[in-house]
This record gives C-alpha cells, sequence and structure tokens, in this order.
C-alpha cells in the first residue's frame, strides 16, 4: 500500500482551513462513521463507528437522545404521579413498566391486590408483550429491507393495541395499575375477542416462519452474526430475550414470580446458540407462551366474575356515590386523597420482566408525599453496553442485524 | 386564491386528475399551482424519530391506517424528504440532530409537531433536558393529545397539504427564495452549543 | 418458611466471605443490604464475585444533603446459578458529599461500565480507574449540574405562570 508521507497532509489541512473550511485528521487507513440519530429503524441514538476497511474495529454508543429526567421528574411528584409518567418510557409496553413500579409501592405500603386485579394485570402485561415483541419484529424487518416483516408485524399488533384499548381505554398509555388494584373491569365481551385474537396470532405466526424467519435471506444474515457466549452474557449484564438466546434461563417471571405468575402454566424458551437469528427465535417463541397465558387469565376472569379489583380497604374507603359508580361501570374512580396520600418511610425494590427484559426500580419513602428516590433500570439500558462490546469484528452491514436482534428502544433505555 | 376549483380537491379522483391533467397540457393552469399540487401528493417525511410518539408514528404507516395513501412515505436520507415529524419530546441532545437534520432538506420543507411534549412540554413540562421545538425548527402545524392517534397524524398531513394549496405556500418558496410566515427561531449556535464533531 | 431459610443461609454465607469487611447486613423489602467500608468496595465485590454473584442490575445512588453523604448502591444479583438469582444484594457504601470519590467496580463486574458513567454524570461521583469515564445521557454542561442531586430544584408548574402581576 502506498503510504503518503503526513508532513503533505498537514499541509493540506492548513491549506483547507485559510480557506474557511473545517477539517480535522483521523488516524491512518480509519475510517469515523457516525451513525444516527437520524437513520432508518428505531432511531433515537447515535453509534460512532471506527471501520479498518468494512470491519467494525471499534463502536461507541453514543446515547442519551432521549434523556427525559424521569427520575428526577417523580422525586417532585406525588406518589401516584410518576405512573403515567414512567410510562412514556416504553410506551408500547406500559403495563409491564408501570407494574413493577407499583409493587414497590404496595411492598412499601404492605398492601396486597386482590386475585381478580393481579389477573387483570397479568392479562394486560402479556397483550403488551405481545404487541411489543410484534413491534420488535416490524422494526427488525425495516432493519433489514423486509418491509413485508413491518407491514405484517404492524398490521397484527394493532390486534392487540385494539384488545388493550377495550380492556383499558387507551391505545398505548393505559395508567392501568394503580397501588392496590387495578383501575378498571373487563368488559363483558373481552374474554371472546381475547380468544379470537390469540387463535387468529397463532395461525399467522406460522405464515411468519414461512415468510420471514426460514427466509433464506433472512438467515444467512442472522446466522452466526453478533454471537454472545453464555458466560459473556452473564458478564455484561444483558436481559431479556437476548440472554435467553444466549442458553441462561433467566425470567423474573419464573425466578422471583410477581402478581399470580406462579399460578399460571407457560415455559420459558431458551436458545443455546446465542446469535442473532436465536434472539429472534425467543421472541417467537415468547409471543406463542403469551398467547397461552392471556386464555389461561381469561379463563380464570371469566370464572370469577364479580370479585373486587381494588384491596378491600381501599373500597370500603370510597363514598356511596363512587361505588355505585364502580358496581355500573367497573370503573374505579379514586378520590382525591389518593393524590395527596403518604407511604410510611423504608426502601423497596422490585423487578418486574418487561418485553424487551428485566426492569428493576429502587423506590426510596421519607415518608412524606412525593418519593425521596426512584431508580429504574430499564432492559435497553443494560443491554446498551452490546453495542461497545459484540458489535466490534463484525462487518458494517452486520450492524442493523445486531441492531434489530437485541431489539434497543431508545426511550426506554434513556429514561 | 382566485380561479380555478383545484382549490377544493385534496384527495385523488381519477376523473377529476384526469381532467385537470388535460387542463394542465393545454396550458389552462399557472406553473406555481401545479408545483403546490405536485407538492401535496409527494410529502415524504423523514425518519428522524426523537421520541415515544413515534410508536404512533410508525403504526400510521402500518396497514390499519395506510397514510401511504396520502402520498407520504417514511425515507431514510433527508435529501430526499421534504417533511418533518417532530414525534414528542425534543432532548437538548436531540434538538441539534433536529437542526441539522432541517437544515439538509432541501426547500420547500414542512414540519409537523406531534404530542402534547412537542406543543409545550406536555408531561415534561418542567424537565432540565428538553427544549421547545418551535425553538429549533419553524411548525406548520400541531397535533394535541399524548400521544396522538395516528389518526390525528394522518388529519395532520391532509391540513398540511390544505394549507399548501390555500396559501400557496410550496410555490412562493420557490419563486422568493424565501418564506416570509416562517416563526422566528433560535441560531443554531444557541441549539448546537454542546456539539463536538 | 424455605425461602426464610435460605434467605438465612445467605446471608450467613456472606458474613462468612466477607468476614471483617461487612459494617452491617440487614434484610430490607426486595433485597439484602451489606454496608461496606468505601475504601473495601473492590475487596467486597471480588469476594460477592467469586461466591457466585456475575452481574449487576443497578448503581443507585441516593443523597442525603442532612447527613452530608451520597450512599452508593450496587444491587448485584446472578444469572447462572439460580439460587442466588432469587435475591438481590445491595452493596452499599457511604463517601462524603464534597469530596464523592469511590473505586471503580468496572474491573470486577463488566455490566457497571455504563451505570457508572450514568451516576459520575447525575451526582458527580468519581470512579477512580473507570476505563472510560465521561457523560453518558446529558451534554457535558447539563452533566456539571449534578442534576440529581438534592440541591438541584427542579422549576415548578404552576397555572398563573405567564398571567401578569395585577390580575
Amino acid at each position: 500500500m502506498k503510504e503518503s508521507p503526513t508532513s503533505t497532509s498537514d499541509v493540506t489541512i492548513k491549506e483547507l482551513e485559510t480557506r474557511g473550511i473545517q477539517v480535522r485528521k483521523i488516524e491512518k487507513e480509519v475510517y469515523e462513521v457516525f451513525i444516527g440519530p437520524q437513520h432508518p429503524g428505531s432511531g433515537h441514538m447515535r453509534i460512532i463507528v471506527r471501520l479498518d476497511g468494512d470491519i467494525i474495529a471499534e463502536a461507541d454508543p453514543d446515547i442519551g437522545y432521549v434523556h427525559r429526567t424521569m427520575e428526577k421528574l417523580s422525586e417532585v411528584r406525588e406518589w401516584l404521579k410518576p405512573i403515567p409518567l414512567l410510562e412514556r418510557m416504553t410506551i408500547i409496553d406500559a403495563c409491564n413498566i408501570t407494574v413493577p413500579y407499583v409493587n414497590a409501592l404496595e411492598k412499601l405500603m404492605d398492601k396486597a391486590p386482590p386475585p381478580r386485579a393481579s389477573y387483570l394485570r397479568v392479562l394486560l402485561c402479556e397483550i403488551n408483550r405481545v404487541a411489543s415483541h410484534l413491534y420488535g419484529f416490524g422494526i427488525f424487518g425495516v432493519f433489514l429491507g423486509h418491509s413485508t416483516a413491518y407491514m405484517w408485524a404492524f398490521g397484527d399488533r394493532e390486534v392487540f393495541v385494539e384488545l388493550a384499548e377495550i380492556l383499558t381505554g387507551a391505545r398505548l398509555t393505559h395508567t392501568y395499575p394503580i397501588p392496590g388494584g387495578v383501575r378498571r373491569d373487563m368488559p363483558q365481551d373481552f374474554p371472546e375477542m381475547a380468544r379470537r385474537a390469540v387463535k387468529y396470532m397463532r395461525r399467522r405466526l406460522i405464515e411468519y416462519q414461512r415468510i420471514f424467519l426460514d427466509n433464506p435471506v433472512i438467515v444467512k444474515r442472522l446466522e452466526g452474526v453478533g454471537v454472545i457466549s453464555k458466560s459473556l452474557a452473564a458478564e455484561l449484564g444483558i436481559v431479556g430475550p437476548n440472554i435467553r438466546g444466549s442458553g441462561i434461563k433467566y425470567d423474573v417471571r419464573l425466578i422471583e414470580p410477581y402478581e399470580v405468575y406462579d399460578e399460571l402454566e407457560f415455559e420459558i424458551p431458551v436458545y443455546e446458540e446465542g446469535d442473532a437469528l436465536a434472539r429472534t427465535w425467543v421472541r417467537v417463541e415468547e409471543i406463542k407462551q403469551s398467547l397461552n397465558i392471556i386464555e389461561q387469565a381469561v379463563d380464570w376472569l371469566e370464572r370469577h366474575k364479580g370479585e373486587l379489583i381494588l384491596s378491600k380497604d381501599d373500597y370500603d374507603k370510597l363514598p356511596k356515590l363512587h361505588k355505585e359508580i364502580y358496581e355500573k361501570t367497573g370503573r374505579v374512580k379514586l378520590l382525591p386523597v389518593h393524590a395527596s396520600m403518604k407511604i410510611p418511610a423504608g426502601k423497596a425494590v422490585a423487578r418486574g420482566e418487561a418485553g424487551r427484559g428485566e426492569i428493576f426500580y429502587y423506590v426510596e419513602s421519607d415518608g412524606g408525599t412525593v418519593p425521596y428516590r426512584v431508580r429504574v433500570v430499564t432492559p435497553s439500558a443494560r443491554n446498551a453496553i452490546v453495542f461497545k462490546y459484540i458489535v466490534p469484528g463484525h462487518k458494517l452491514m452486520d450492524l442493523p442485524a445486531i441492531y434489530g436482534s437485541i431489539d434497543y428502544f431508545p426511550p426506554e433505555s434513556d429514561r | 386564491m382566485k380561479g380555478s376549483s383545484i382549490d377544493r380537491v385534496y384527495v385523488g379522483n381519477l376523473n377529476i386528475a384526469a381532467r385537470r391533467a388535460r387542463d394542465l397540457l393545454l396550458g389552462k393552469l399557472k406553473l406555481g399551482e401545479i408545483v403546490d399540487w405536485a407538492t401535496t401528493f409527494s410529502l415524504w417525511p423523514v425518519h428522524l424519530l426523537t421520541s415515544c410518539c413515534g410508536a404512533e408514528f410508525a403504526a400510521t404507516w402500518s396497514p390499519r391506517f395506510d397514510a401511504e395513501q396520502y402520498g407520504a412515505l417514511p425515507w431514510v436520507g433527508p435529501r430526499q424528504t421534504n417533511f418533518i415529524v417532530i414525534e414528542g419530546t425534543v432532548t437538548r441532545k436531540m434538538a441539534c440532530a433536529l437542526r441539522i437534520t432541517y437544515e439538509q432538506m432541501p426547500n420547500p420543507k414542512f414540519v409537523i409537531a406531534m404530542g402534547a411534549c412537542a406543543l409545550d412540554g406536555g408531561l415534561f413540562y418542567n424537565s432540565y433536558n428538553i427544549v421547545r421545538p418551535w425553538e429549533v425548527v419553524p411548525v406548520d402545524i400541531y397535533i394535541p393529545g399524548c400521544p396522538p392517534p395516528p389518526e390525528a397524524l394522518a388529519r395532520a398531513i391532509l391540513e398540511l397539504r390544505k394549507k399548501i394549496r390555500e396559501k400557496n405556500i410550496a410555490s412562493k418558496w420557490l419563486i422568493e427564495g424565501w418564506r416570509n410566515d416562517r416563526d422566528y427561531v433560535s441560531p443554531k449556535e444557541d441549539v448546537c452549543r454542546w456539539w463536538r464533531p | 418458611m424455605v425461602e426464610a431459610l435460605s434467605l438465612d443461609n445467605i446471608i450467613n454465607s456472606i458474613k462468612l466471605n466477607l468476614e471483617g469487611l461487612v459494617k452491617s447486613i440487614s434484610i430490607s423489602k426486595g433485597y439484602i443490604e451489606v454496608v461496606v467500608d468505601a475504601s473495601h468496595i473492590v475487596e467486597a465485590a471480588l469476594k460477592l464475585k467469586s461466591m457466585g454473584y456475575d452481574h449487576v442490575k443497578s448503581i443507585t445512588a441516593i443523597d442525603y444533603p442532612k447527613e452530608s453523604k451520597i450512599r452508593v448502591v450496587y444491587h448485584a444479583s446472578s444469572y447462572i446459578n439460580e439460587d442466588l438469582a432469587k435475591t438481590i444484594i445491595g452493596l452499599t457504601a457511604d463517601i462524603p458529599r464534597d469530596n464523592p470519590v469511590i473505586d471503580s467496580l468496572s474491573q470486577v463486574w463488566r455490566s457497571v461500565e455504563f451505570q457508572e458513567r450514568e451516576v459520575y454524570e447525575f451526582f458527580g461521583v468519581i470512579f477512580r480507574e473507570h476505563p472510560d469515564l465521561r457523560p453518558l445521557l446529558v451534554i457535558p454542561e447539563l452533566a456539571e449540574k449534578k442534576v440529581l442531586r438534592k440541591d438541584f430544584i427542579v422549576k415548578e408548574e404552576s397555572i398563573y405562570e405567564g398571567i401578569p402581576h395585577k390580575y
């Protein structure tokens, strides 16, 4: 290779600078590529990649483009108000994100939701999980230039968004769980709709497999790409389907069952390969398991009609008018007391399994009307480290495949 | 705008379109009107997602809502697009990226601010890390809601088309080289103070 | 009953393994709090890692302006060992607020690297021997303000804002 003497390039740089053109030197034969924050797929983040030829030598994730200061804002709002605030970080997975926060509050208050409320929470969580996996699937399709996957996944996601809307009244931002219960009861015709959606999705998954997962082009692009070994996955502390694709059987629903997950029957899919294809397969298998859970939850809820969806002592405190509204519409109208409630001093930790992995909350109270400290560690925040340690060594064109396969969602990561 | 009845037609209709095309070829329409008409049917948003309303932005182009029927298709490169949707909160870091992307787009270009956060902060009103989008880029249409449903975004695209046609924004922009009714925005040095390339 | 027994077992084994390092150990809601001296934190972390706690879930920093200290909690747990995965250990150390320096654990657990950068930008805690200590999420000028400390006050929203005084 021809080596150009450095002195001449210095001269050219000076020449250009005198003409008002900004230039700077980079190391020899290493190209710096700035990817994002405007790029196809799920945007909001920048990766600074240094390329040696076509091989990525170094990758530096530059995140924080959607840092909306949720931890600080939670400290100035009353106990209930962080629920709608926090669910904005993963708007497509709202119930899974807020349930652990509510669990932490319940731990501090020594309060337990009635079983019907727990089942309703689990039902919405699983509907959210399916919708969130389909969202990730669609974005993955955009990354790989497979627009059919995007169209199909987003079309089918609407089925589950619609289910959540019927259950809670909002497409994405449900604000469903509250300490001691949930806000709305299930409508009468909901079980039938849920069963039809489940049946439809099971049929569609077979078609997904035919067009996407078994597609030779997709398989070639994903197989053996972004391999994370079992020990490295534990070392990096990554979470969710990514770690289950690396052969570690870790799911909070199994390890530390919250709500009523210990009463339900489901499996945790685990793949040993640790590559992008395995991670995609884990998600598809998880959708199947979530569909099973939806069926079981709906069956249970049908068998136990008329039970309370709010804890007994909260219900007794409601005035007569609010009780009437609850009896008629199945809707819990909270009292103003709830907004300014005080929570006994203490600290609690709660974790839950969101669509993208484990979510961790640390809540500390000093006995006041606002939290003293709320610490959130989201699944994507813990997965961001993959970009630094797994991406180097791959070709540049493997980056979209890895990015899509770890299902990174920037607003969740930046909080 | 006086004259043609073309102002009233915003959604494609084959017969009317054929008649218009005939008028156009026979030289009955002014060139400026053709530019406005063509711009309204090719509003391509750039693929920049600023926040969580991006989930609804993606759903707008999904089969159920199908915003592609309005001639809009999200595209990757800012050089090939003429329309930007601000999806929710704009953080200080993102403001610079938003501004650079906006400046890279060719004229005429339009902005829709989506969601309560893009109006005046919304839920994150008193956060230390957000800026108001109207400080960064001049906004044409605001959509309230947290998040606004996909129908609202589709409606906003139609409203934008109406605005372009009624005020002849695109053609005037090209003729005069500058759009006069745009709001004042902060200079780039203020928005991108932290930026080090 | 079984769970309580295993919790006691875990506490005993931590006491045994971290002998001489632990200041106090107690069961909190959802995790076991192990308080150590800030100067021994690397030693304690190495011992916890050899016990099987292979990753850190969260680095939680809490500001106590009244006591003039910042508390740093490493919530560690295990992936490989399913019995240990059921519990979370909160490895806690208190550092002075006006000189917040602590040894970095990124050589012990690689999973803490990004979160230590986060604590650095929000609280101004300096992690000694961290490979790449710079702000992660916010722009540098905001990181200087140490926004998550209690003396950074968030401006309260008011409905009367912007209305002239005469009303």
